[in-house]
């Protein structure tokens, strides 16, 4: 069978999974729309967040951006796991005891205020928004690619798959498929890796392998290293960035991640505390599966793409290159006219450009591996910006069906009428993250990493003295958050909008915009320290509150709690 | 909920609980991954062809992260245990 028909074989089959998933689960009281009515077990949830975690960017973009700036890409592998180890010792357990559906709930709440409430909506909405888009977009990429259809085709057939299952089923069904979606997801990263590993390491473990030597008997990462320097280009395990770039960078996607809202959520739909913990545990372990392949992936990528191209004819490259170049994402010119492929760092004599994203995608291609991976890839991408989507538009929903709606302008609505409006607004959001992959921003990708240094600098302060300082009032949280996004957004537009041929010698300190969310979460933390220390303390119900998170019994199904 | 002092003891201990792990939290990435990356990189990890600093930016930091968050887990499920609940058997039921 060719690459084609595998495609359309494997994509059918798992989409017909999820939405036989999703209608068999589908959600009937509010409660089970926005957590799954709190009753997944530790295990399923821990998938579930997985999938909901590792988007398009993760399964596509990843190993490809670390196959070519080597050590520099270890910000995305420590940043994006490191970070759930702060979800799981400072925050999960905590906002589960609390109850609460949203993370406006406990920042309305707890700094008993409307306008903080008001204020982490509009982040939540912002951030999950930024994120859809660039979730639909590489929907449609995929799509484009291996179905052989125009991007926009590709997005609304992806539109019309997470409306299904998101709309209809809420978190329930999202929950569930999401599971689907990571064995899915999972299963495709995995295949390819380990049958590279075998070729090129003899080593069945991809984690090992990438450590291993060639027949050779040459480290696969000295040849890599010795490969680059010929070639060229920085160090592969040196990396070019500053040491305290990488650090500002790994921990502004640490500290994003702990304050990204469509991944807090998750934790309200264990039953009880003690599942809250292990849960995280168990979503680090699947995720922490990809997160090692992907090293292992990029170095037998990095090795196999300078084997085939560099110093070769291009008349004689193999078909999968043509492929990339009509979509425009390889691109060869032949400036000294030889008919060679010169590949190399020095930007004036190179001749080949090579789209990072394409990389893993193309990397079974490159291998010569059986037409069925290359068609379980694309069903694996699939699955991976799928389920972020969907449960990213499931925040947005939430945000304003209950959050905006229920607990700001409308009190008294009934529950048909807040799970009705939940529905309307995840069906509106479908429609504008379409509209958003078919027409991008242009930015998306940038927005994206930027997402995480604003959550890092607003969101992630607030709630860790919300739990850990009960002397924090709202008057300290608010002027926080507001310094701390306020100061991380001028960064980023200055160097990115209003003088962008600002150089390195420009940032301060050497911090580069992806990283800035660093100082800015220390920002926060100063303003609201300081502030709160000369304003009067909170309310005693709100101390009580404080007691109340801190003790992890007695938590219930969030509905009956009213504190 | 117990009493005042019994709340007093189980937070300050779940407290230390956190500086010890967020510390090794802390070593094993920035640390280890980032700040002395240039040290650990003149070491490698015998048979294989990783460096140190390196193998801990892009696994190490990453495998230590599960271990230390089913440690917490478990640390923390006994230290709950070690206070008196009464609330303890409904929670289970969802």
């Amino acid at each position: 069978m060719t690459v084609q028909e595998w495609t359309y074989l494997i994509v059918g089959a798992t989409f017909a999974l999820y939405i036989v998933i999703a209608i068999r689960s589908r959600a009937s009281s509010t409660s089970d729309f926005y957590v799954a009515g709190k009753g997944v077990s530790p295990v399923a949830n821990g998938m579930a967040t997985a999938a909901d975690w590792m988007s398009a960017a993760s399964f596509i973009s990843m190993a490809g951006i670390i196959s070519f700036v080597g050590y520099d890409g270890s910000v995305y592998l420590m940043g994006w796991t490191g970070g759930y180890v702060l979800l799981a010792l400072l925050l999960a357990p905590y906002l589960r005891k609390f109850g609460k559906f949203t993370i406006p709930d406990f920042i309305g709440d707890r700094y008993y205020s409307q306008f903080a409430r008001i204020v982490a909506v509009v982040c939540a909405i912002f951030v999950s928004f930024t994120y859809v888009a660039g979730q639909m977009r590489g929907v449609g990429v995929v799509f484009s690619r291996f179905l052989e259809i125009s991007v926009e085709s590709g997005v609304m057939i992806g539109m019309g798959v997470v409306f299904l299952y998101a709309v209809l089923g809420g978190m329930k069904g999202i929950t569930y498929t999401q599971v689907a979606q990571f064995c899915v997801l999972i299963f495709a990263y995995m295949v390819p890796a380990i049958f590279l590993s075998l070729m090129m390491a003899d080593n069945v473990i991809p984690q090992l392998g990438f450590g291993g030597a060639s027949e050779s008997g040459t480290y696969l990462l000295d040849k890599l290293d010795s490969l680059h320097e010929e070639l060229g280009f920085a160090s592969y395990t040196g990396g070019s960035k500053s040491t305290i770039d990488v650090f500002c960078i790994t921990a502004a996607l640490m500290l994003g991640t702990a304050g990204l809202p469509h991944v807090i959520i998750r934790f309200y739909t264990v039953p009880n505390v003690r599942d809250a913990r292990s849960s995280v545990g168990w979503a680090l372990v699947f995720i922490a599966l990809l997160y090692t392949t992907a090293p292992a992936i990029a170095v037998f990528a990095r090795t196999n793409l300078i084997d085939t191209v560099s110093n070769h004819e291009y008349a004689t490259m193999p078909e999968w290159f043509k492929k990339w170049e009509e979509t425009g994402l390889i691109a060869f010119e032949d400036r000294n006219g030889d008919g060679l492929i010169q590949y190399l760092g020095d930007a004036e004599k190179n001749e080949l450009t090579i789209n990072r994203d394409i990389m893993v995608l193309a990397n079974p291609e490159i291998a010569r591996l059986p037409n069925w991976v290359i068609a379980l890839v694309a069903a694996g991408g699939l699955a991976a910006a799928l389920s972020t989507a969907a449960g990213l538009l499931l925040v947005v929903s939430t945000a304003i069906s209950h959050d905006l709606l229920k607990r700001s302008i409308r009190p008294n609505i009934s529950e048909k009428g807040e799970l009705l409006a939940a529905r309307i607004s995840a069906a509106v959001a479908v429609v504008v993250a379409g509209y958003l992959g078919i027409n991008p921003p242009g930015f998306v990708a940038q927005v994206v990493a930027f997402a995480f240094g604003l959550a890092a600098s607003s969101f992630f302060p607030a709630i860790v003295l919300g739990i850990f300082s009960k002397r924090m009032n709202s008057a300290g949280a608010i002027s926080g958050m507001i310094a701390g996004i306020t100061f991380t957004a001028s960064y980023i537009v200055y160097f990115k909008y209003v003088n962008p041929t600002a150089t390195k010698d420009d940032w301060w300190f050497g911090i580069s915009p992806e990283g800035i969310g660093t100082l800015g979460m220390a920002l926060n933390f100063a303003v609201a320290l300081t502030i709160a220390r000369f304003t009067p303390p909170p309310p005693p119900h709100v101390q009580e509150l404080v007691t109340n998170i801190r003790n992890p019994h007695g938590a219930g199904p969030a509905h009956e709690i009213e504190v | 909920m117990g009493s005042s002092s019994s709340a007093d003891r189980y937070w300050r201990a779940n407290l230390k609980l956190l500086a010890i792990l967020l510390a090794i939290w802390f070593t094993v990435s920035f640390g280890f991954g980032i700040l002395l990356r240039d040290t650990l990189d003149t070491i490698r990890i015998p048979g294989t062809g990783f460096k140190l600093g390196f193998w801990f930016a892009q696994q190490g930091s990453i495998l230590s992260f599960v271990v230390l968050v089913f440690v917490y887990a478990k640390l923390m499920n006994r230290l709950d245990d070690s206070i008196e609940d009464e609330s303890d058997e409904s929670e289970s039921r969802p």
